[in-house]
């Protein structure tokens, strides 16, 4: 049996113990709406990513509950507290900003003490939690240097290191490797992933980048145009995309429009896709009622095989033709026109099997559980 | 060929620049300070004998001007600071797309003569002028009450005409800081009021500086303000100095009280400079 669909959707008693609640918040500036009727819930110590293009209102969203904006309506919690409309200095949170925003006129130790300094910690303890958190990040004994001897990468890990010093409730990162290099980025990603791991801080992470998302969260918010399109593990999130901005902002999809003739009781719903061939979906995934729906499956997931050969059973199957193949090193990706002159993508692993022709029928089958509907 | 002058360019393009220095700024100073030690009067005409005791002379004659000037100077200075710079700050936050329009206002009054200004300013502040004469006439002063020929008349004239050479350097300072930055503060547990003296002060310090130097510079070595609205108890050093050179034709008093006055500004700009770091001086000469 198939885990439920939205598995990634925290429990009561993990909502209980969430560190940020947002209830139905909304953000406009002027006419236009960044943020809209957002509802999210930050599990407590998770590693927690709000994936989206550029422009669906993710900095805004981080910029409420940092504090740095106010809610146009709705409610932020953190914790049991509501803090819509406190300043960002009272709030137990703390940021590591897209562009760093380090205090130029400090040195390193400047910088990371800002904060401890602020809350009134002594000296003497001031002092050993830098020491302790330049060596979390890599960088010890860099307290006397300045900030514009440091290099990009640097200089981002003092960023982190002056957020994480606080030990606050949630720490915010706003696209934070987003100027690095690529190299580096997936070096930081990894480090970034290790240092939440160990101090077990929420890490509300921002970024645009799916694959970044995916490597690094325990749980992400897809977003697009101001709302949440989709919540849960990376898996989860992956293998059953909800929506069709989901199923192609994360990896690559394919999608076939069709019309449910059977769902009544089995295990298996009944879909004949549009040019009249059937496949079979897993009836959970289509919502009771529903005729005109399409049908989404992966890349990956696609078998293609020469006609000739008898299809495995149980195993959906169309049949197509080949009219593009490019080598991409690992794989071989191919172009197949589908059912009603569909394009779909399939990505064949280089293991030595002939080669399709280019204008050869072939068959395209694939396992029913791997198939989403939208 | 091409090498060698491109390697001399830039000499021969700043040679301009350094023989106008040299003619109109070491000359002088070399003059002034030769002069100073030359003995005679105005009658039979000076001439060069080394007399170093001219410098001391001066100071014993005239310790009283010249401290005053410092203590106006600075007063003025400090007044126009912190006159101008929540105006400067509020220009640069909050001034949205009109900053241009707040500063030509600021500046518009500067546009008319230094002395017609404060010859404005004696009209203003006379015994019986606008201000104080109808202060009298509805009670609220006493008839006595002057404020001409008062130290506060000249602190307060210097301090107006100090106004935009202090706005100025505190505005593109304050201008240039990352709002971003100011953001980090908040985020990092600071009020707005910790947020200013920690960050936004600090990374204006350039602007703090220039605003100081041409500030403090010209008002201790001012004698319009003090010639026009002070009375005899104000005299400042400047007003020493071009009495002797224009109306006694002394000299060598005049150009030794010169050396002094630009010896002891030179050593407070040292001394500002130690106490506050030289990268902001770097910053506001750069
Ligand atoms: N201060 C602002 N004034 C007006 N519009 C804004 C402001 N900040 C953000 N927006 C708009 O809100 C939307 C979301 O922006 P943002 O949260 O920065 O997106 P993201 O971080 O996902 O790229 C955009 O359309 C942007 O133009
Ligand atoms: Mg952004």
């Amino acid at each position: 049996m198939l885990p439920a669909v939205r598995e990634g959707v925290p429990n009561e008693a993990e909502v209980a113990a969430a560190d940020v609640h947002l209830r139905n918040v909304v953000k406009t500036y002027g006419g236009v709406v960044a943020v809209d009727d957002l509802t999210l819930e930050i599990p407590r110590g998770e590693f927690f990513s709000l994936l989206g293009p550029s422009g669906c209102g993710k900095t805004t969203t981080l910029g409420m509950i940092g504090g740095f904006e106010t809610p146009t309506s709705g409610t932020i919690m953190l914790g049991d507290q509501d803090v819509s409309r406190v300043p960002p200095y009272k709030r137990d949170v703390n940021t590591v900003f897209q562009s760093y925003a380090l205090f130029p006129h400090l040195d390193i130790f400047g910088n990371i003490a800002f904060g401890l300094k602020r809350k009134g910690m002594p000296k003497e303890q001031i002092a050993s939690r830098v020491t302790e958190v330049l060596r979390l990040v890599d960088l010890p004994g860099y307290e006397k240097r300045k900030i514009s001897e440091l290099s990009g990468g640097q200089q981002q890990r003092i960023a982190l290191a002056r957020a994480l010093v606080n030990e606050p409730r949630v720490l915010l990162l706003d696209e934070p490797l987003g100027a690095l290099d690529l190299k580096l980025r997936k070096q930081m990603q990894a480090e970034l992933k290790r240092i939440q791991q160990d101090v077990g801080i929420t890490f509300l992470y921002v970024t645009h980048d799916q694959e970044e998302a995916m490597a690094m969260s325990d749980r992400l918010a897809v977003m697009n145009a101001g709302k949440i399109e989709q919540y849960g593990t990376p898996r989860d999130v992956y293998e059953r995309p909800a929506t069709r901005f989901v199923a192609s902002f994360l990896g690559a999809s394919n999608l076939i429009a069709g019309k449910v003739v059977s769902s009544g009781g089995a295990e298996f719903a009944e879909v004949v896709l549009a040019g009249g061939q059937t496949v079979r979906v897993p009836a959970e995934r289509v919502t009771p009622g529903q005729v005109e729906i399409s049908v989404g499956i992966r890349p990956e997931k696609l078998l293609l095989e020469p006609v000739s050969e008898p299809a495995a059973p149980g195993y959906n199957a169309i049949t197509g033709q080949v009219i593009l193949g490019t080598y991409l090193g690992v794989s071989h990706q191919y172009i197949v026109k589908g059912p009603a002159d569909t394009e779909l993508v399939v990505y064949v692993q280089n293991l030595g099997a002939t080669a399709p022709t280019l204008g050869e029928t072939v068959r395209l089958s694939w396992l029913p559980e791997h198939t989403f509907v939208v | 060929m091409s090498s060698v002058r491109a390697r001399i360019a830039p000499y021969l393009l700043s040679f301009p620049g350094w023989f106008w220095l040299g003619l109109f700024f070491l000359l002088p100073i070399i003059t002034v300070l030769s002069v100073a030690l030359q003995t005679g009067n105005p009658d039979t005409g000076y001439t060069f004998t080394w007399h170093w005791s001219e410098f001391s002379t001066v100071l014993s004659n005239y310790n009283g001007e010249l401290v005053r000037s410092f203590i106006y100077g600075g007063i003025s200075t400090l007044a126009a600071f912190v006159i101008a710079y929540p105006m400067a700050y509020w220009i640069a936050f909050h001034g949205g797309l009109h900053k241009s329009t707040y500063l030509f206002i600021i500046l518009l009054p500067f546009f008319v003569s230094f002395v017609i200004r404060t010859l404005a300013w004696q009209f203003l502040l006379s015994d019986n002028g606008i201000v104080l004469g109808s202060l009298k006439s509805i009670g609220l002063l006493p008839q006595s009450t002057h404020v001409l020929s008062t130290p506060f008349a000249v602190i307060a004239g210097l301090t107006y005409n100090a106004l935009p050479y202090m706005v100025l350097p505190l505005y593109v300072a304050i201008e240039k800081i990352d709002r971003r930055v100011v953001r980090a503060a908040g985020d990092l547990y600071a009020s707005g009021v910790q947020a200013f003296f920690r960050v936004i002060l600090p990374l204006s310090s350039a602007g703090i500086f220039a605003g100081f130097l041409l500030v403090f510079v010209t008002n201790v070595g001012d004698y319009v303000n003090a010639s026009i609205l002070g009375g005899p108890g104000t005299t400042m050093i400047g007003n020493v100095i071009q009495n002797s050179y224009l109306e006694n034709l002394d000299y060598p008093t005049a150009s030794a009280l010169s050396s002094i006055l630009m010896v002891l500004l030179l050593f407070v700009i040292w001394l500002y400079a130690r106490v506050f770091g030289t990268e902001a001086v770097e910053e506001a000469v750069a």
